[in-house]
């Protein structure tokens, strides 16, 4: 790949109006810089035409001045000057691009052993993980701890890139076995979707146009992948969750500029999961009380139904006793309310845990003081095994922890639900997040 | 919500249109600051970023009033049509609205110039820290995207800033999910970016979806300019026409609107949102490469920019 004969294929952008009624999709890249991890990203944003003149020019300068041969496409997502002077990767960076079926956002998580805490970071709001795989070293202890992370953080669309495969001559039984041995890791962690792909990062081939050469593979290319997989919408048949973050009132003339200056109150908030519909019934936790819904909006769109992921103003029938860190839900399939919490954390913190300190949980939106009453085991990402009893967490750490919750916490389980399962720890001095945690 | 109750209701499905869920996202934040935030300000330029921010501010405290004041760090080096825009947005959405200009810092000292015509576009951090310190902000709400540039890609939604305004990239919060950390020290400050995860063209959309009102610079007019190199430069008091410059006059539009000294426009004939979107879906130019004077100097101005307090 000479930088200066490097043509980019046709733009797929051609209807801007086509992008409009696109949906969204979050996925991450896990994989190291030697897997081609970078590569990828660069000819997956170059072919679909998402790389800017300007950006390419200023890449292949640098590529050009550095003696390379060829473009080093880690110039493009590598964005801090302390990685670049070190040619690593020291933090997520997030990527946008663009087709005319689909918008995508990437979550770039470098894959050195230290930056567990990156991974899961970047995992947390993806729905789908690319595992990249360099089809010469097979599936690596690496590999495996990403794999571990993105079921962790409840990423069941699973891609094994297998890049290089034009170093080992597209040889069919070289991918098979790598294929075999990942599902064979894959299957015992729970349940996924993997789809694998036999690629050429380098060479672009099956990355955003299919491979017509190898004769042997008939699936789809990374792109067609991306641009078909469902997103998350687990969130729309989960029930009912709305996390009061606000609760607004209108009186004595603070009404917006074209509202009504009439009395009003409603609550605040982005439906966690389910739908609401005007004249439903919900229950409002933790006082358990129930009410009708008698008005939803956004803005001033009224609307008769509102669906998982929208942020909206709900209006009930009766005055009943409501704040920010309250729930609605439905009344048939509440939350659980809970004083003590069984949950897998990742210690993201330099400072290593102090298991007899008080630290805050921010859970959805209510925020609460927190002990730690048992460190379970911890695991062990690379061979998965328990080390049990662990004294404290250091970064990088996955433990079990039994929490005790000073004021009760509306919760469900991870796998169930993936905001009202969820949290972070705040240590209350430096203030900083010092872990996340998934509900068991 | 007046006059509402008789328009037939929407059928609202799933948010699976990639505005709907941007939209959701930025008013989930901006709920989320109003909420934990003692005394969180809103940055307005003028510019489409931040008129975008302002429109979602109106609809995420709807059927109340937008929740804070705004802030404009003045170079004193604005187009008049951005200052008028400016103040009729305010006003339209009733909020109290602060302006602090560089010029104040040049005659306290604290903003030293290099000669009288350099650009004041990176002094704006000294006047903004100086700002947040008069009035005590303890959340400055902006309109910058992760795709405006690599080191933007980098920053948290919600990003802690020191007393010295320094972003530290190497010691940022972890941000997972939607739970964003909003604790800060005394002394130190947070900048919130509702829209990180927006691109050029989603902005635009959004603008024509919404209807939202920009200053008349953003769309296709005549303008005298002079060419440098590949970048058009404007011919106006504060970047004259030098000898030997061929002065023309050309159709052409703004894509960033910021200090007059250090933005550039594009040569275009769009002179709608419509033909906006179109062309910035063909463009082959990042936003900030085709007219950012400002961040050409380096590989790496912005991080040293905004660890030195930038926006």
């Amino acid at each position: 790949m000479n930088a200066l004969s490097y043509v980019a294929l046709e733009s797929q952008f051609d209807e801007a109006e086509q992008a409009a009624n696109s949906g969204l999709l979050r996925f991450i890249t896990a994989g190291s810089v030697d897997d081609g991890k970078s590569t990828l990203i660069g000819r997956l944003l170059y072919d679909t035409g998402n790389v800017a003149a300007d950006q390419l020019a200023s890449i292949q300068a640098t590529s050009q001045k550095r003696g390379l041969a060829a473009i080093d496409w880690s110039l493009l997502t590598d964005g801090l000057i302390a990685e670049r002077e070190q040619g690593i990767t020291i933090d997520v960076a997030y990527r946008y691009f663009a087709t005319a079926r689909r918008k995508f956002i990437i979550g770039d998580a470098p894959g050195h052993e230290q930056y567990t805490r990156n991974m899961v970071t970047a995992a947390s709001s993806a729905d789908s993980a690319i595992l990249l795989v360099d089809a010469r070293k097979c599936v690596t202890t690496q590999t495996r701890r990403h794999a571990y992370l993105a079921h962790l953080l409840g990423i069941r669309e699973l891609v094994l890139a297998v890049n290089k495969m034009d170093l080992v001559d597209w040889q069919p039984d070289v991918y098979q076995g790598i294929v075999d041995t990942f599902n064979a890791f894959v299957s015992a962690l729970g349940r996924h979707h993997v789809q694998a792909i036999p690629l050429s990062a380098l060479n672009g081939t099956n990355v955003a146009t299919r491979a017509e050469a190898i004769p042997w593979y008939n699936g789809p290319s990374l792109l067609e992948y991306l641009e078909a997989v469902p997103a998350r919408r687990d969130a729309e048949q989960a029930p009912l969750r709305l996390p009061v973050q606000r609760v607004v009132r209108v009186m004595l003339g603070n009404a917006a500029n074209g509202a009504s200056n009439t009395e009003f109150r409603g609550y605040q908030g982005t439906l966690a999961s389910g739908q609401l519909e005007i004249g439903d019934e919900v229950a409002v936790w933790p006082s358990g009380q129930r009410a009708r819904v008698t008005r939803l909006n956004v803005a001033e769109q009224a609307l008769a139904v509102a669906s998982a992921d929208r942020a909206v103003v709900v209006s009930l029938d009766s005055e009943i006793d409501i704040s920010r860190g309250d729930m609605l839900s439905s009344p048939v399939q509440p939350p659980q309310v809970v004083k003590t919490l069984t949950a897998d954390i990742c210690w993201l913190s330099e400072q290593p845990l102090q298991a007899r300190s008080n630290y805050l949980i921010k859970h959805t939106t209510r925020t609460v003081n927190v002990f730690f009453e048992e460190l379970s085991y911890r695991v062990d990402v690379n061979t998965l095994e328990h080390q049990a009893t662990p004294e404290t967490a250091v970064m990088n750490d996955i433990l079990r922890v039994k929490l005790k919750l000073q004021q009760p916490l509306l919760v469900d389980a991870y796998v169930d639900n993936r905001t009202t399962g969820s949290f972070i720890v705040i240590d209350p001095l430096s203030l900083h997040t010092v872990a996340a945690g998934v509900i068991i | 919500m007046n006059g509402q109750a008789n328009k037939p209701l929407n059928q609202a499905h799933a948010a699976t249109d990639h505005l709907d869920l941007l939209e959701a996202e930025a008013l989930f934040i901006l709920r989320e600051v109003i909420a934990e935030c003692r005394n969180p300000v809103l940055l307005f330029s003028g510019g489409k970023d931040s008129a975008v921010l302002l429109h979602l501010a109106y609809k995420a405290f709807h059927p109340g009033r937008i929740g804070c004041a705004l802030l404009h760090i003045d170079t004193g080096h604005n187009y008049n049509e951005v200052i008028g825009y400016r103040d009729r947005m305010a006003a339209r959405y009733d909020c109290q609205l602060y302006v602090r200009g560089v010029e104040d810092s040049i005659r306290k000292g604290s903003v030293r110039l290099r000669h009288p015509l350099e650009s004041r576009n990176a002094y704006q951090s000294v006047t903004l820290m100086e700002a947040i310190a008069e009035f005590g902000f303890d959340a400055c709400l902006g309109g910058a995207r992760r795709d405006e540039e690599k080191a933007r890609a980098k920053e948290r939604i919600v990003s802690v800033r020191d007393e010295f305004g320094q972003w530290e990239p190497k010691n940022q919060r972890p941000e997972l999910w939607s739970l964003y950390n909003t604790r800060v020290a005394l002394g130190d400050h947070l900048r919130v970016f509702p829209i990180s995860n927006w691109t050029e063209l989603d902005v635009w959309q959004y603008i024509q979806r919404e209807d939202i009102e920009l200053p008349a610079l953003y769309f296709a007019h005549a303008r005298q300019v002079v060419r440098r190199g590949d970048i058009l430069v404007p011919v106006t008091h504060l970047t004259p026409a030098q000898a030997g410059d061929t002065v023309e006059t050309i159709s052409c539009r703004f894509r960033t609107v910021g200090d007059i000294s250090c933005t550039a426009p594009v040569a275009s004939s769009a002179n709608n949102v419509a033909d906006i979107i179109a062309e910035t879906a063909q463009c082959l130019l990042t936003e900030r490469g085709a007219t950012r004077l400002d961040d050409r100097a380096s590989e790496a101005a912005m991080e040293q920019r905004k660890k030195e307090g930038y926006f």
